[in-house]
C-alpha cells in the first residue's frame, strides 16, 4: 500500500476512535462539561494534560528549532516543562482546594472585584486564540502535504472532528479523547526515533543514542555534528548563539507561562481530591518528558542525517538529478527549496556564502522518517500523531474560552440568575462560534500568528502567575494591588513586544533591547514588575476583607476539598 | 476548622513553605545553575559523547523535574497525615 492510503486509513481511523469517545462521554450537566465532574483519574488526568499542553508546536515544530539552534533550544525542554514543578509545587493544589471552575473565577473570588474578574477573562480568551489559531494551521498543514488535500479542507475536517467531541462532550468528551490522542502521538512519535536511534548509533533508546558514538565508527554523533557546524559555517551545535541573560530570561516566562497558562491550569480542577492534583501534576510532566527528552535526540539524529544527504559523504554537494524523493516530495510544499548559485548542479547546505538550500525547520519531525527510509506505515504514524497534538490541545484552548463566556462572564457576571441548563447551552454555543472562529483563522493565517507565540506566554507571566501566587502565599494582598500589578505587566510585556514586532522591527537586536533580554523573555520582566506593583500598591490601600482571609486560610489545606468541590 | 489549633494550622504551612523552597532551590540548581549559568564550565565535563552543561540543558534536568514532583507528592502525602488533614 502506498503512503497515502495508510495516511488516510491511519488518520480515519483516529478520527472515529475520537468521535466514538465523544458520544459515550456526553456532558450532562455544566459541573460535567467544565471539569468532568471532577471525577478524573489522577493518571488519566495527567495522560490528558501532556496530550493539552503538548501542540502542533511541540509535535511538529520543537525538534525541529532545536535542530536548527543546538543549544539554544534548550530554552523550550526546560522552559516548557520546568514550568509543571512550580505548577505542582506552587499552585495545582491549592487551586484545586478553592474548588470551582476556571482560573477568572479565582482571581475575580479571591481579589473579591469583578473588575478584576474581567481583566482575568480578557487575559484568558486573548492567549487561548493567540495559541488556537497555530494549531489549527498545523492541522491544516499535515492534511495538505499527506493527504494531498487543501488547506482549508484539512481544517474544516480537524473543526469538524472537534466540534463534535467539544461541543459534546465539553471537559469530560476531551478528556478522554485527549487520552486516546495522547497514546496516538506519543507512539507516533518515539517509533520513528527509536528506528533512526538504531540505525545511526546502534543504541535503541533515542535518549542514550544520541551521547554514543556513530555506528560503525569511533566518532561521537554530538561531536561529529559540532565539527560540521564548524566546517560548514553555523555555530557549533552544542554551544550557542544567544547570551547567558537571554536564554535565562526566555527560560523563566516559558516556565512561568506555562505555570499560567488557564487551559493547562483548569485540568487540575478535573481530578477528586487535592493530592490527585499533586500527584497528577508528576503524571503529566513524566508523560510530557517522554516526548520532551526525545525531541532533542531527534533534532541530532535530523540534523546529521540531513546534512549528510544534501551535502554527500565527502561534502562536496549531491548532484540535484539524484537527489533523494524526500526532496523532491516537500519541494511542492514550499518547505524546502534548492537554488543553484554556483551552477554546478549540486545542492550544497552550509552556513555562509556557499549556501544553496532554504530548508523550514518543520521538515525535521515531517519529514525525518522519510529522510531516514523508514516503512510507509511510519510515515502514516507522523500524520495521524502530528494531527492528534494540533487537535487535543485546540480542544482544551475551545473549552477555556467557551467556560470564559458563558461561566466567568454570563453567569457570575452579567447573568447570575441564569439555569444550570441554559449556562451549558451557552458554554455549547459559546464553543461552536469558537470553533468557527478559529478555523477561520487556520485558514486565513494572519502574517503576525508566529510573532505572537512569545506574547501568549509572557503575558500569562506577566499577568495571572503572580496574582495567583500572591493570592495563595500571602493574605494581604488586595484588590487594589492584584489589579494594578496585573494590568502593569500585561501593558508593560505588550508594549515592550508590540514595539520590536510591529512598531520597528529592525530594531529587534541585542543592541536595543533592554538588559539584552528579546521580546521571547520579556514576561520575566514584566512578571517581576507585576509583583514590584502589587506588594507596593496593597500596603498603601484598605486590607483584605476577613472572609477572604479566611479563604486563603482554607485553601492551604486538603481536607474538605470534596463539600468546596460543590459550592 | 481541621487543625486541633492555630498553632499547628501555623505550623503545618511552614512547614509546607520549607518543603517547597527546599525543591524550588534544587529545581533553580539544575535548569537555571547547570543549564544556562554555568554551562560552559560544566561543558568542559565528559559523560560518554555528552558535555555535562549540555546534557543538564537538554536531557538531565527533565528528569530531575520528574523526581522533584513525586518526591514532593511523597513528602506532602506524609504531612498531611501527621497534621490530620488528610482528605478522607
Amino acid at each position: 500500500m502506498d503512503v497515502q492510503t495508510l495516511t488516510i486509513i491511519m488518520v480515519g481511523a483516529s478520527f472515529a476512535l475520537y468521535i466514538a469517545i465523544a458520544i459515550w462521554a456526553r456532558a450532562g450537566s455544566t459541573k460535567e462539561f467544565y471539569v468532568a465532574g471532577g471525577g478524573v483519574h489522577p493518571v488519566a488526568n495527567g495522560m490528558a494534560t501532556a496530550a493539552d499542553w503538548m501542540s502542533a508546536a511541540s509535535f511538529i515544530s520543537m525538534a525541529g528549532i532545536i535542530s536548527f539552534i543546538g543549544y539554544d533550544g534548550s530554552v523550550y525542554l526546560m522552559g516548557w516543562t520546568g514550568g509543571y514543578v512550580l505548577l505542582a509545587l506552587c499552585l495545582a493544589p491549592y487551586l484545586r482546594k478553592f474548588g470551582k471552575f476556571t482560573v477568572p473565577d479565582f482571581i475575580g473570588d479571591r481579589y473579591y472585584s469583578q473588575v478584576a474578574r474581567r481583566v482575568a477573562v480578557l487575559c484568558a480568551i486573548f492567549v487561548s486564540f493567540t495559541y488556537i489559531a497555530g494549531q489549527m494551521r498545523g492541522v491544516g498543514v499535515v492534511f495538505s502535504r499527506f493527504l494531498e488535500v487543501e488547506v482549508a479542507t484539512g481544517v474544516i475536517l480537524g473543526g469538524i472532528v472537534v466540534f463534535f467531541y467539544a461541543v459534546l462532550g465539553g471537559m469530560k468528551g476531551i478528556t478522554y479523547t485527549q487520552v486516546a490522542q495522547y497514546c496516538v502521538l506519543i507512539f507516533a512519535y518515539t517509533v520513528p526515533a527509536i528506528f533512526i536511534s538504531m540505525l545511526m548509533t546502534g543504541n535503541p533508546i533515542p535518549q542514550l543514542g544520541f551521547g554514543d558514538k556513530e555506528a560503525g565508527t569511533e566518532v561521537f554523533i554530538l561531536d561529529k555534528l559540532d565539527g560540521l557546524s564548524r566546517e560548514l559555517g553555523f555555530t557549533e551545535y552544542t554551544s550557542g548563539n544567544k547570551s547567558t541573560i537571554d536564554v535565562f530570561f526566555i527560560t523563566a516566562a516559558l516556565m512561568v507561562g506555562t505555570a499560567g497558562l488557564p487551559h493547562v491550569i483548569v485540568r487540575f480542577f478535573t481530578v477528586p481530591k487535592v493530592r490527585d492534583a499533586r500527584k497528577s501534576a508528576g503524571w503529566a510532566l513524566l508523560f510530557i518528558a517522554f516526548l520532551y527528552t526525545t525531541a532533542p535526540a531527534v533534532a541530532t539524529f535530523a540534523r546529521v542525517n540531513m546534512v549528510n544527504t544534501i551535502n554527500g559523504p565527502e561534502a562536496h554537494g549531491t548532484e540535484y538529478a539524484k537527489a533523494p524523493s524526500w526532496i523532491k516530495n516537500w519541494e511542492k510544499t514550499g518547505l524546502i527549496s534548492w537554488e543553484d548559485k554556483n551552477g554546478d548542479g549540486k545542492m550544497f547546505y552550509s552556513g555562509d556564502e556557499r549556501n544553496e538550500m532554504k530548508v523550514d525547520r518543520d521538515i525535521i519531525v515531517l519529514a525525518n522518517p522519510e529522510i531516514a527510509d523508514l516503512p510507509a506505515w511510519v510515515i502514516a504514524l507522523v500524520a495521524a500523531g502530528g494531527i492528534a497534538a494540533a487537535l487535543s490541545t485546540s480542544a482544551g484552548l475551545l473549552l477555556v474560552i467557551s467556560t470564559s463566556i458563558s461561566h466567568d462572564l454570563l453567569k457570575r457576571d452579567l447573568a447570575p440568575d441564569i439555569s444550570d441548563k441554559k449556562e451549558l447551552m451557552f458554554a455549547r454555543i459559546a464553543a461552536a462560534t469558537a470553533i468557527v472562529f478559529s478555523g477561520l483563522l487556520g485558514i486565513y493565517p494572519p502574517g503576525f500568528v508566529a510573532q505572537v507565540v512569545a506574547f501568549a506566554f509572557g503575558l500569562a507571566a506577566a499577568s495571572f502567575f503572580p496574582a495567583i501566587i500572591l493570592g495563595i502565599f500571602t493574605k494581604s494582598m488586595n484588590k487594589e494591588g492584584a489589579i494594578a500589578g496585573m494590568v502593569t505587566g500585561v501593558l508593560f510585556t505588550t508594549a515592550y513586544i508590540v514595539y520590536f514586532k510591529f512598531v520597528d522591527p529592525s530594531a529587534n537586536n541585542a543592541e536595543h533591547w533592554w538588559f539584552g533580554v528579546s521580546p521571547e523573555g520579556i514576561g520575566t520582566l514584566g512578571m517581576m514588575l507585576n509583583f514590584v506593583v502589587s506588594i507596593v500598591v496593597s500596603r498603601m490601600t484598605p486590607s483584605t476583607p476577613i472572609e477572604v482571609q479566611e479563604l486563603v486560610e482554607s485553601i492551604r489545606f486538603p481536607k474538605g476539598s470534596g463539600a468546596a468541590h460543590d459550592h | 476548622m481541621a487543625f486541633e489549633s492555630g498553632d499547628k494550622a501555623k505550623a503545618y504551612w511552614s512547614e509546607n513553605v520549607r518543603l517547597m523552597l527546599i525543591l524550588l532551590s534544587v529545581w533553580f540548581v539544575v535548569s537555571f545553575g547547570c543549564g544556562i549559568l554555568f554551562v560552559d564550565e560544566l561543558n568542559s565535563i565528559r559523560m560518554g559523547g555528552f558535555k555535562l552543561g549540555f546534557w543538564f540543558a537538554q536531557q538531565g534536568s527533565i528528569y530531575v523535574f520528574v523526581c522533584l514532583i513525586f518526591i514532593y507528592v511523597w513528602l506532602m502525602n506524609k504531612l498531611d497525615a501527621k497534621y490530620g488533614v488528610r482528605e478522607e
